[in-house]
């Protein structure tokens, strides 16, 4: 599923708007950089609770188009900033994890 | 071809720059994607390390036809007992670091994993040295 639909479909806040037409066939759900680092394949959206620069970076360097933050979190000044020089879109839900991942899950899988 | 880079100490907003600027030169070397793909996950870890758990280095690359050689070197502590620092899990990071999400105790299995070869060489209250060489397929 195209990220724009993802959004619309899970009501996400968009902080940085870029990847929009990336299609979207799984996900990775993990707080630690290094399991991220490790275990997530480029393409797949990235669902944690960290907001720091270094998750902007990770991403970028893992090729993905996609952090969400749940629960409302705020991504820190230097998280988007890196965000929209890399070309890594930045996401929140205001749900926490399980649910958004169910409901993700569910449109792609 | 020679790269270096300086890995500033207690710098953990800037950790990972020489990561990404190393996948942006292979990527115009047209090095294979998957090589790519390991190598930036290897050096990441180490970079990461010598901000972590030492006072920063530097990282030195050397790429030629069929390999990268990357030597990232810090001035720190130094590793009481590689071995046990390479077990999955094990880790001595600060709360600080851990709050951020560091310390699951993956980088050094990570950097073994997506290398060929792997070398430590740490001296106490000195500093530590890791080596990593990744061959390319061409
Ligand atoms: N450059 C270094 N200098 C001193 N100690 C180190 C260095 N690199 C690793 N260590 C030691 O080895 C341990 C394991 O390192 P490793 O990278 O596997 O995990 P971590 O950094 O603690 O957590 P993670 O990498 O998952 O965020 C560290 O906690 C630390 O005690
Ligand atoms: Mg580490």
């Amino acid at each position: 599923m195209l990220l724009k639909d993802i959004i619309e479909k899970l009501n996400l806040k968009v902080y940085n708007e870029v990847n929009m037409d990336s299609d979207v066939k799984s996900a990775y759900s993990s707080d630690l950089l290094s399991d991220v680092m490790g275990n997530a394949k480029s393409g797949q959206v990235w669902i944690t609770m960290q907001t720091h620069k270094n998750v902007a970076s990770i991403a970028a360097l893992k090729d993905v188009p996609a952090v969400i933050i749940v629960r409302n979190g705020v991504p820190d000044d230097d998280m988007l900033e890196f965000a929209k020089d890399n070309d890594v879109a930045v996401l929140s839900s205001s749900e926490p994890t399980f649910p958004l991942c169910g409901k993700l899950y569910e449109l792609i899988k | 071809m020679h790269y270096t880079f300086d890995i500033e100490k207690g710098n953990f907003t800037n950790a990972g720059n020489a990561s990404g600027s190393v996948k942006k030169t292979l990527k115009q070397l047209n090095v294979d994607p998957s090589s790519i793909k390991r190598i930036v996950v290897a050096l990441y870890e180490a970079e990461i390390n010598a901000v972590a758990h030492a006072y920063g280095g530097k990282i030195d690359i050397d790429i030629d036809g069929d390999k990268i050689v990357m030597v990232v070197a810090d001035q720190g502590p130094g590793i009481p007992n590689i071995e046990l620092a390479m077990t999955e899990g094990y880790s001595t990071a600060s709360q600080k670091v851990r709050e951020m999400g560091f310390g699951a105790g993956m980088g050094l299995p990570n950097m073994k994993k997506n290398t060929d070869k792997l070398d430590i060489q740490t001296e106490l209250g000195v500093g530590t040295t890791i080596t990593m060489t990744v061959f390319l397929k061409n």
